[in-house]
């Protein structure tokens, strides 16, 4: 669930690059390699819990399915976060710069 | 367990080469410096798309592994590491799981930067086309 979530997340933020260019001003694009960086690792570990526990690994117990749908959004809102701070601190559009220097100069 | 380490470990490595090839990308300055309209991509920028991928992958897992209470914020930090049993299974972990995450990202980085090579070129063959006309 957590890596299907993830997958999910990394399809959407790459067609979202791909259609807009505002979006990858925006650096959609490094929240798109986030995910498909945890994507591939999460696919590597499904290779190994499917080589170990067969097809039992495609019936997860309800709880446990629940668990990991919250861990992989839980997943998805970390690495927004991480983007956030990101586009915070290189603030491609100076937003944040003219916040910080119209409030300085008293115009914002 | 601790699988997470493995492209983490990666990710310093490939940070550290990606600032080398930047600065030497920057002293060859008049040399490297393409204008953008010919389309080439440095090489430190396409290293930096391996970097995000192992960095944002290998946060994530270890925000997994928070969850799963495998990773503590007090010594030894990984709850394996504990016992000399689970130590060995880390190990193990790490050497299989670990690894083969680090290669599995390190491929699609290689496919990625093999299909940009091939756009790049493309592009100038375009372009030469265009001009020979």
């Amino acid at each position: 669930m957590t890596l299907l979530i993830t997958v999910i997340a990394a399809l959407v933020t790459s067609v979202i690059w791909y259609t807009s260019s505002h979006a990858r001003k925006m650096q959609v694009g490094t929240l798109a390699l986030f995910y498909w960086g945890a994507s591939l690792m999460w696919t590597a570990d499904a290779i190994f819990e499917y080589a170990e526990d067969g097809a039992e690994f495609f019936m997860p117990a309800g709880v446990d399915m629940l668990n990991d749908a919250f861990l992989g959004l839980s997943a998805v809102a970390l690495g927004l976060i991480i983007w956030l701070i990101i586009l915070l601190v290189k603030d491609p559009d100076h937003v944040v710069r003219e916040a910080l220097l119209g409030r300085v100069t008293g115009k914002a | 367990m601790a699988c997470f380490i493995v492209p983490a470990t990666e990710a310093i490595v490939t940070s550290v080469v990606e600032k080398v090839v930047k600065k030497q990308e920057a002293d060859r300055s008049e040399e490297v410096k393409i204008p953008e309209s010919e389309g080439r991509i440095p090489f430190s920028v396409k290293l930096g798309w391996l970097n995000k991928m192992l960095w944002g992958g290998s946060a994530l897992l270890a925000f997994e592994h928070v969850w799963h209470g495998e990773v503590v914020p007090y010594f030894p930090f990984l709850t394996a590491a504990a016992t000399a049993e689970g130590a060995r299974t880390m190990l193990h972990e790490m050497a299989t799981t670990g690894t083969t995450m680090a290669v599995l990202v390190s491929l699609f980085w290689g496919a990625l930067v093999a299909a940009s090579n091939m756009i790049e070129s493309r592009s100038k063959a375009e372009k030469q086309e265009t001009v020979h006309k």
